[in-house]
């Protein structure tokens, strides 16, 4: 697993698209650290971009890249691997590639801020954490749809469809309903909603560290009067490791049958 | 000895094979061909484990293969397309899959003998169609294993090449290794093949020595006797125009 995910990285190194992708962050954070009138601020105006951006480039990155790999994917089959080992060695390969270039593009003008001296550090820190878990999850997601769908423009289709519910129509589709449905009690319902969507999840999550009741918005409120901040922050977390976990092991499951 | 016994694959509702049973001969050059769409590659990738069978068996050296993986350090396989990391080098390429199979390698000589020492450094982007071929071909031999499969061997390559690839094939089969091959150039089968399997419609149609399929077609040219064959099968009657029906036929 390590030989492939090392190779897959070394040629991911390579690619001009890690380093737009790593120029891209390091410009928006340093534009941002400098136009903000606190650190807390360009943290906060950080959120929305980490949670728009790394799922779409997850998605779409994800998905170009396993069709491109699939012939050479096809070469690697053929040697005394496991299937098992190949199949998580490329995804980390990509996965780690991708969170590598967001944390050093996001990190490097926090570190220039002196960032550690701040008391926006563990909020800082909490950022990075739900980026890179979003990068996994939305890798791991592209990756399972590329698997299932032969067919690249079906397969792109689809992966540009997730992302888009999962970031613009969910929370549209989740406010009508709360409004259609708003003479019932809808906590324990919005509750059970957000689990569903790792992108609602990232923001409740960095909301709660942030710990302000403003933007939380109508889960993140119920998250904290139902679980408390620190509980809310806990399974928010934990939630987003099983978005990790079953897309990937799905992805592994089918990829194990799968014909090539 | 690679033994194939009663292999089927379904692909949705296509019946890709339907039933292979196949003994390949250790130490000797067979070529699988068959039009487009009768089951060659599927039938190369069921041994290699990248097509999983729906029923049958199949064993190297009396050992069933399937579901195993570690069976794959005696075979070098060499796919149809050739596509690699496309920023990888040729270098980091040939390190690895060393690194992967830890087996030794004589890559230097495949380098000088496909020419490809200027290549060496160079990303994977930058290469021709051909040379990429001649860098699938170095990184499917370059092992010293007991058993060869090749897919399509002769695609995309330059004339001294093909006569490189042939006389590269014929030392690897005195050297007693078991060589597969699939193609459509029947002069290459001719030169190299001691057994032909030939599928049709996901059976063997097939199997046997060249001299007996052209004595059996009453044909003395390869192509021919493969033509009157198909031409048997299909109720087709080649008349004084031969070639244009073999065309037609697309083997």
């Amino acid at each position: 697993m390590w030989k492939v995910w090392q190779y897959s990285a070394y040629d991911l190194l390579r690619s001009r698209w890690t380093y737009i992708y790593f120029a891209f962050f390091l410009i928006v954070s340093f534009s941002l650290l400098r136009m903000s009138s606190s650190l807390m601020m360009a943290v906060v105006s950080l959120v929305n971009i980490v949670n728009i951006l790394i799922p779409l480039i997850g998605t779409i990155f994800g998905a170009i890249y396993f069709y491109n790999s699939r012939e050479f994917m096809e070469l690697l089959i053929s040697q005394p691997l496991k299937r098992r080992s190949l199949f998580l060695g490329h995804y980390l390969g990509l996965a780690s590639s991708l969170a590598g270039s967001f944390l050093l593009g996001m990190g490097i003008p926090f570190v220039f801020f002196r960032i550690w001296q701040s008391d926006q550090f563990g909020n800082f820190l909490s950022l990075m954490f739900t980026g890179i878990l979003l990068t996994f999850i939305f890798v791991g997601i592209a990756y399972l749809i590329a698997l299932l769908n032969d067919n690249k423009v079906k397969g792109f289709g689809i992966a540009i469809v997730v992302w888009l519910f999962m970031v613009v129509l969910y929370d549209g589709l989740f406010i009508l309903l709360l409004v259609a449905f708003e003479d019932y009690p809808l906590e324990k319902f919005s509750l059970a909603a957000s689990f569903l969507n790792p992108v609602d999840l990232s923001r409740i999550f960095v909301m709660l560290k942030l710990d302000i009741a403003a933007l939380m918005g109508y889960t993140g409120a119920v998250f904290s009067k139902f679980l408390g901040s620190s509980n809310g922050i806990f399974l928010s977390v934990a939630l987003m490791l099983i978005w990790i976990f079953v897309p990937l092991l799905a992805y592994l499951r089918i990829a194990r049958k799968k014909d090539f | 000895m690679i033994k194939i016994e009663n292999i089927t694959k379904k692909f949705g509702r296509l019946d890709v094979l339907k039933g292979i049973d196949l003994e390949i001969s250790p130490g000797k050059i067979t070529a699988i061909l068959g039009p487009n769409g009768s089951g060659k590659s599927t039938l190369i990738k069921s041994v290699l484990g990248m097509v999983i069978p729906d029923s049958g068996n199949i064993s190297i050296d009396g050992v069933s293969v399937l579901g195993d993986w570690k069976y794959r350090n005696k075979i070098s396989y060499l796919p149809q397309i050739a596509s690699f990391p496309e920023n990888l080098t040729v270098k980091n390429l040939i390190r690895m899959l060393k690194d992967i199979r830890q087996q030794p390698a004589n890559e230097s000589f495949l380098i000088s003998l496909f020419k490809i020492e200027e290549f060496l450094d160079k990303r994977i982007k930058h290469l021709s169609g051909g040379t990429r071929q001649k860098v699938n071909l170095l990184l499917a031999c370059m092992f010293n294993n007991p058993i060869i499969i090749l897919d399509e061997p002769t695609t995309g390559l330059d004339p001294v090449s093909v006569v490189n690839l042939k006389n590269l094939i014929r030392q690897q089969k005195e050297e007693g290794t078991t060589i597969i091959f699939t193609t459509h150039i029947m002069s290459l089968v001719d030169d190299l093949a001691d057994e032909i399997v030939f599928l049709l419609e996901g059976n063997i149609h097939y199997q046997g020595t060249k001299e007996q399929l052209k004595e059996k077609n009453k044909s003395k040219d390869l192509e021919l006797a493969i033509a009157n064959m198909l031409v048997e099968k299909k109720e087709i009657k080649l008349d004084s125009k031969p070639f244009r029906y073999v065309e037609s036929l697309a083997i």
